[in-house]
């Protein structure tokens, strides 16, 4: 435990913002249970994940801002970074998940026309 | 440190743990890569956060640190993941 009394403000803002992020970061998650396909679970992990961690960050932030010991500033790097690289990764892992797919769909399609062309030479079906 | 605060950081350290539920289920029974990877994502994203309430329950710096060195490891190795996916298909 801490040494440190804070004020009351200080640690009612705090203990909404932790619990408010943490509800929001489980909402963001069970996005990926209920969602269907992937391009739909890519977003709800990235946004709520995003806002919960800024909530929590920032309720971090207050905390030690109202007990004083620390420098505060080092926080707002985690905020910066997840906000900067949440988008990159949704765009790479995307990016590669449309690849897969395209490169899938057309290697089933030619199997498939394969497929289709052989046994339409057994059963001697022309178009 | 009053009993507001602490209940409301066990309440967060618990919803946090709930989140990693489903990031753990795609990571173990997802369709596809893309899907494991996505899981990954979240579950580190996660673990940062609960690391950073056990800093506020503790009041130290140690676990800022390592919160803020699993963000920086996890989005190199989920940008590494992705990559290979993006790249290990066209070689196949």
């Amino acid at each position: 435990m801490s040494s440190g009394e804070i004020p009351f403000w200080a640690e009612i803002l705090a203990s909404v913002l932790l619990v408010s992020g943490a509800a929001i970061t489980l909402i963001g998650t069970c996005g990926l249970l209920r969602l269907k396909t992937f391009y739909d679970r890519v977003h709800a992990p990235t946004l709520g994940t995003t806002l919960g961690t800024v909530f929590v960050v920032a309720a971090s932030m207050i905390y030690f801002l109202a007990l004083g010991n620390r420098f505060v500033l080092h926080e707002l790097l985690i905020v910066i970074f997840v906000t900067v690289t949440t988008p990159i990764t949704l765009l790479v892992l995307v990016r590669a998940a449309q690849f897969r797919d395209e490169f899938e769909g057309e290697r089933a399609l030619k199997e498939a026309a394969k497929n289709n062309h052989s046994g339409r030479e057994e059963s001697h079906e022309r178009p | 440190m009053s009993a507001v605060l602490i209940l409301s950081i066990t309440a967060a350290q618990i919803l946090l743990g709930f989140a990693m539920v489903p990031a753990a289920y795609r990571i173990l029974w997802g369709p596809r890569a893309q899907d494991r990877i996505i899981g990954f994502d979240s579950l580190y994203v996660s673990a940062m956060l609960l690391l950073v309430t056990f800093g506020i329950r503790s009041g130290s710096t140690l676990y800022f640190e390592a919160a803020l060195i699993i963000a920086l490891i996890g989005f190199v190795g989920t940008m590494a993941l992705a990559k290979f996916l993006l790249r290990g298909e066209v070689i196949e």
